[in-house]
């Protein structure tokens, strides 16, 4: 009954009149997509990341550049992107976990490492520097270009569902136990067995591989990308904001936070449309989610069914 | 060519000042509250705005804002920990990195929404006022942004070794418990401290603002710059947030000569991930 209801609610913009409300479905899910890569490895592993854009920006370069570059099909760069942001991921995630950094000061290297790829694409000729890449304009399906954004909107729809069918996983699989283990508490689950820099970098691995499909899919639909968008703070903060507001941890907890950030940002964009009103709402709504409701607004859902549910914290 | 590097290190030495100052503030909190201050950096962008106002609008010059912009930043920064950072985070380590990037964040849209997103810089003599030194320029903004940072420095030092307060407060950092049971309310030294912290943001701000442009989005420049200098010289290292800010002054400067203008600002976030990976207890730090 209720997958009847949520994929009659995503179909809804299959139906819509106007490619402009379509825009916002698709926008509401390729949030709700990163904010769920951001969930498998912040939420889940409980790893906060302040740097998730380096995966998004890797991948958004790999496509780029696979295709400017070399003439590989677009299609082929959502595979790519993958085993490159999973590389990232794994390089990362296994220098800092070795040198046992946890808590903060995970959160801050996380940032360094997106500001150094950042700096780097902004400096490589390989890159194009700061003059970003563009993707040639040709619209068709093999091209992975659409007129159409139903069409990108149902592409980002399988990306959610994929990202989302690997929160479920985490829910109930051996690895996502391991990972629960580990995120509760280390010196426990290291005394059952677990390895816990492998089981942390394996996470950080898939959340990065899983974002950098994302780049992909924005260089498709923007046609072009340069180093602030592609590793820009930014992004990294909103895919923290859409997990942590709708609940880290749980399955449903990105899709809700991008909704809520997507419907707060078009009213009061409404209201006010200056630049920076709109984001310095959703800090607010951090602020009083910490405040109130620390297992997020999924948490709240849990909580009236009277199921535990939501991370703690790590 | 000795000249350039001698020059770029001497100017690198006199930012590094600065840097110092900023960075003691971060270190203070860290060593007495234990928490990461995210919003350190936005805080900055505060100050620095809060100075550019004055001096545009009301012809104060940042030095002789300098005083009244310190004592604001501090009414701001103990309110902030007062009224949110303190009542939101419930002293959980996750929680409180997330309030005050939270902070950050609201305070960076603010001053977008306000202020727009233009660079601005305060017009003035004094902007492009040189010293000779021998063959050496010396940027006089410069000159009085490194003297003031290391005199504040001094007195921040001796207000933490000699007064109460500072034993209050450092009796604070090392025993929240038993500095309680002599009657020392941690809560109210807590404020204090972040307050003090910003306060010196207030300072720093006055003092960058005749040779630094600012924009809203000034302060995610600075932040990985100040969280480098703290994790260099120790969290919670005085000399260490002294010596760091010296170093990282230099790097940055020595390394746009080197590697260029766009590739030069990579060598503070290598400095930073080499420091975290290899040697995080810093130049200065005890084990944590």
């Amino acid at each position: 009954m209720k997958w009847v209801l949520v994929g009659g609610v995503a179909a809804v913009p299959f139906v819509l009149p106007s490619q402009s409300m379509v825009n916002i479905a698709m926008l509401t899910a390729f949030s709700a997509f990163l904010g769920q890569c951001w969930n498998i490895a912040g939420g889940f592993g409980g790893l906060t990341s302040f740097g998730h854009a380096v995966f998004f920006g890797s991948g958004a370069y790999t496509g780029a550049i696979l295709q400017t570059r070399y003439g590989v099909n677009p299609w082929v760069g959502l595979p790519a992107a993958f085993l490159v942001g999973g590389l990232v991921g794994a390089g990362i995630g296994a220098a800092s976990f070795r040198a046992g950094l946890r808590g903060s000061y995970f959160a801050l290297v996380t940032l360094a490492f997106a500001e150094v790829f950042r700096v780097l694409s902004n400096s490589l000729e390989f890159t194009q520097g700061g003059l970003g890449i563009a993707i040639p304009l040709k619209v068709s399906a093999w091209n992975f270009q659409f007129a159409d954004r139903r069409a990108t909107y149902a592409v980002v729809l399988v990306l959610l569902a994929v990202a989302s069918g690997v929160a479920v996983w985490l829910t109930k699989g051996r690895m996502g136990a391991r990972l629960a283990a580990v995120r509760e508490n280390e010196d426990a689950a290291a005394a059952l067995g677990v390895d816990i820099v492998r089981t942390k970098t394996w996470a950080l691995a898939l959340s990065g591989g899983l974002a950098a499909m994302g780049g992909v899919v924005y260089g498709q639909t923007y046609l072009y990308i340069d180093p602030s968008i592609g590793f820009g703070t930014e992004r990294s903060v909103e895919m923290l904001l859409v997990a942590m507001i709708g609940g880290a941890g749980t399955v449903w907890g990105p899709v809700l936070g991008a909704v809520v950030l997507h419907v707060v940002a078009d009213v009061s964009r409404a209201f006010i449309a200056t630049p920076g009103f709109a984001p310095m709402v959703y800090g607010v709504v951090l602020l009083v989610i910490i405040a109130v409701l620390p297992q997020g607004l999924a948490g709240v859902w849990a909580q009236v069914r009277g199921t535990p549910g939501g991370a703690r914290d790590a | 060519m000795l000249e350039i590097y001698t020059a770029a290190l001497i100017n690198g030495l006199l930012i590094g000042g600065v840097y110092a100052l900023v960075a003691l503030g971060l270190t203070l909190i860290y060593g007495v509250l234990h928490i990461v201050n995210f919003a350190h950096g936005s805080l900055l962008m505060v100050a620095m705005f809060a100075a550019w106002v004055l001096a545009e609008k009301a012809g104060v010059s940042p030095y002789a804002a300098l005083p009244v912009v310190a004592c604001g930043m501090f009414a701001v920064g103990w309110a902030l920990y007062r009224y949110v950072i303190g009542r939101v985070s419930r002293g959980e380590d996750r929680a409180i990195l997330l309030a005050t990037l939270g902070v950050s964040v609201v305070l960076d849209n603010l001053f977008l929404a306000i202020f727009g997103g233009d660079t601005r810089q305060i017009e003035g003599d004094l902007t492009f006022a040189m010293w000779e030194v021998g063959p050496l320029l010396l940027a006089v903004p410069k000159v009085i942004a490194f003297g003031v940072s290391l005199v504040l420095a001094g007195g921040l030092w001796a207000f933490m070794a000699r007064t109460d307060m500072g034993r209050a407060i450092r009796a604070v950092a090392k025993e929240p418990e038993g500095a309680r049971l002599m009657g020392i309310r941690p809560e109210r030294v807590f404020a204090l401290a972040y307050g003090i912290g910003i306060g010196c943001l207030g300072a720093a701000g006055c003092l960058l603002l005749p040779s630094f442009f600012v924009s809203p989005h000034v302060g995610s420049v600075f932040v990985l710059v100040a969280f480098t200098i703290v994790v260099l010289g120790g969290m919670g290292s005085f000399p260490g947030a002294v010596v760091g800010g010296l170093l990282i002054g230099v790097t940055e400067s020595l390394g746009g000569l080197v590697l260029g203008e766009s590739l030069g600002p990579i060598g503070i976030s290598l400095v930073f991930i080499a420091v975290l990976l290899l040697r995080p207890t810093g130049l200065f730090g005890a084990a944590r």
